[in-house]
């Protein structure tokens, strides 16, 4: 009893910092970047204003000034809503004919999807790029769209497979009882029925999309570039600006964090669903 | 209209042929069930029928019409599942409504029929919660208002009370007669319980390995089981079988006795035995007898009370009239 006792005063203890350190770690970064986001350019630098500096905004008026942020942020807006809307059209079928008509060749291509995720996005630049500007489509929305489903459509698929395979096969049979066609069994019970995964997948899929740098800074430049663009624009061509750079990141992971701060409760079974059951 | 025709019916998962080439008929608003031990392939039948299952050859009749291939929400037949399949995001009234909306009848028409089911089957309090907020009978009896309002050509009950407890599936049995009996419409249920189906059945439809191995009227199959296998499926506790010289002095290679057609004497009879186990349930006794020479475990089932009790020597004697003979195969002799 004792033994039991003190070794659970310990873990008492010894969890929670753990975990105080383990949370500062993931942190920190996005503290520091905000923190620099107020400092200037050559105080962003200077270690004696690590902490002790005088905040300034001129980063931000500059970013909207200058840099044009709103039409970027629009850009990751239209991009990301319609790329998690075509992924959700197009995955919500496909997770339920794999989840309730299963065949033979299900797993191999459930598999086979995830793969396509395994090559290298390297791999494809020319390619794509090539593709993308010989068809007319270099800068637009409609291919940085495409593209954005096309990359998170295997993990949307898997994810509402998963959710799926949780809904008992005798309600969607009784609804064919009850006459109902394939169309009706996703709108009318299957989507009231997976409700809330389907809204967690979403809000992931928006997330994996909204930060999505690889294709939306090469493939576009102005009309369809987004915050990951902006982001890189002020990454080089005049040294290294801190502050700025940091102002610009912070407004880009800003409207996500507070999307990710009121749809907490939905991301977390979602990202936790099928490991405790 | 309810008849249900099963010509040439097969159906296989892969290698495996779980219904070999089948023929059925299920007359127009009879009570026909399928009994079998779980593996049987009585769910892939009745599913055949529903078309919840596609068939591998052979042609699922309906009202003399080739459904084959016709998708299940097109059959006109309902199915009350085991696990109740509610919505559960729907209420009482819109999951027994839901059938109607789907084939687009008037809200009129609609609140009518679940006003009438509800009232029929109890439900009327109940109308605007969630099956999650019902108990296991209530949401039974939800499922079969749903199948009702449709006003099918026939009811598929797939072990629609397995899990329910002993006391509700006694009341539910007799709700479902019952309802049989006022409706008269085709009813197929699907059962490994055989006092369910001697209970509920015009006709048993017994099945073994997909295989047909009897069908007829409950009494029918008690009196008369056409091989050992039905023998010892009909009928609570299991038929008795003897083999050896025992049988052979009736000219059979394996005879059967039931418990009940079994004579019980402390004194006299034809086989001595000791008392393994007596359970006594007031109304009758069952007394499971050791040692008689015979092979096993002799079971015998007396109306009832007996003052036996574990080690008592007892005698039992067979009532001559009610000795069933088997041949080498199984089958039934006369």
């Amino acid at each position: 009893m004792a033994i039991v006792a003190q070794s659970s005063k310990l873990s008492n203890v010894l969890w929670p910092v753990l975990a105080w350190i383990v949370g500062l770690l993931f942190f920190f970064p996005i503290f520091w970047m905000v923190l620099t986001s107020f400092k200037t350019d050559a105080d962003a630098v200077k270690p004696e204003y690590l902490l002790w500096f005088t905040p300034t905004l001129d980063n931000y008026l500059n970013m909207t000034e200058n840099y044009d942020y709103w039409r970027f942020a629009r850009n990751s807006v239209i991009t990301s809503v319609f790329a998690t809307i075509f992924t959700l059209v197009v995955g919500i079928p496909a997770a339920y004919a794999m989840a309730f008509n299963p065949t033979k060749r299900t797993k191999d291509v459930l598999m086979w999807m995830l793969s396509t995720k395994m090559l290298p996005a390297a791999a494809v630049l020319y390619p794509m790029t090539f593709l993308t500007k010989s068809l007319g489509l270099f800068d637009t929305h409609f291919m940085i769209i495409l593209v954005l489903s096309l990359i998170n459509l295997p993990i949307v698929i898997w994810m509402l497979f998963t959710y799926f395979k949780e809904i008992p096969k005798d309600i969607i049979e009784a609804g064919k009882m009850d006459g109902v066609d394939t169309l009706g069994e996703i709108k009318e019970i299957l989507i009231p029925l997976a409700w809330g995964g389907i809204a967690s997948t979403a809000l992931l899929c928006f997330i994996f999309c909204w930060n999505e740098a690889y294709w939306t800074v090469r493939l576009t430049t102005t009309d369809a570039a987004t915050l990951s663009k902006l982001i890189e624009g002020n990454r080089a061509p005049e040294g290294l600006f801190f502050g700025r750079l940091s102002a610009v990141s912070t407004a880009a992971v800003g409207p996500i964090v507070v999307l990710g701060w009121f749809c907490q409760k939905q991301l977390v079974q979602g990202l936790t669903f099928g490991a405790v059951k | 209209m309810g008849r249900i025709q099963l010509e040439n019916v097969t159906k296989s998962f892969g290698d495996v042929e779980v219904i070999p080439p089948l023929n059925l008929t299920i007359e127009d608003g009879e009570f026909a069930v399928f009994v079998g031990p779980s593996g049987c392939g009585k769910s892939t039948l009745l599913r055949l029928i529903a078309g919840l299952e596609e068939t591998s050859s052979g042609n699922v009749i309906i009202d003399d019409e080739d459904m084959t291939e016709v998708p299940p929400s097109k059959r006109g037949l309902a199915m009350v599942f085991q696990s109740y399949a509610l919505y559960p995001h729907m209420t009482v009234r819109k999951n027994i409504a839901f059938p109607m909306r789907m084939a687009g009848l008037d809200e009129d028409e609609q609140e009518k029929r679940i006003t009438a089911a509800a009232k029929a089957l109890n439900l009327t309090d109940y109308l605007d919660r969630k099956p999650g907020q019902l108990s296991g009978g209530q949401r039974q009896r939800v499922a079969i208002g749903r199948a009702i309002v449709r006003d099918p050509s026939a009811f598929l009950f797939d072990e629609p009370l397995s899990n329910l407890d002993a006391a509700l599936r006694v009341g539910m049995r007799l709700e479902i007669s019952e309802m049989h009996n006022r409706m008269q419409t085709t009813m197929i249920y699907v059962t490994h319980d055989q006092v369910e189906a001697m209970t509920m059945a015009d006709r048993i439809v017994v099945l073994q390995a997909g295989v047909i191995e009897q069908v007829g009227s409950p009494l029918e199959l008690y009196h008369e089981p056409r091989n050992k296998f039905v023998a010892g499926f009909i009928g609570s506790p299991k038929m008795n079988f003897i083999s050896g010289d025992e049988a052979a002095k009736h000219g059979a290679h394996t005879i059967g006795i039931r418990p009940e057609h079994t004579e019980v004497s402390t004194t006299e009879g034809l086989w001595k035995g000791v008392v393994g186990v007596a359970e006594h349930l007031g109304s009758d006794t069952f007394i499971h007898v050791h040692d008689t020479g015979l092979a096993g475990t002799f079971t015998v089932r007396i109306t009832g009370d007996i003052a036996v009790r574990h080690g008592d020597t007892v005698y039992l004697t067979p009532q001559a009239d009610q000795i069933h003979k088997f041949d080498t195969e199984g089958l039934r002799v006369a």
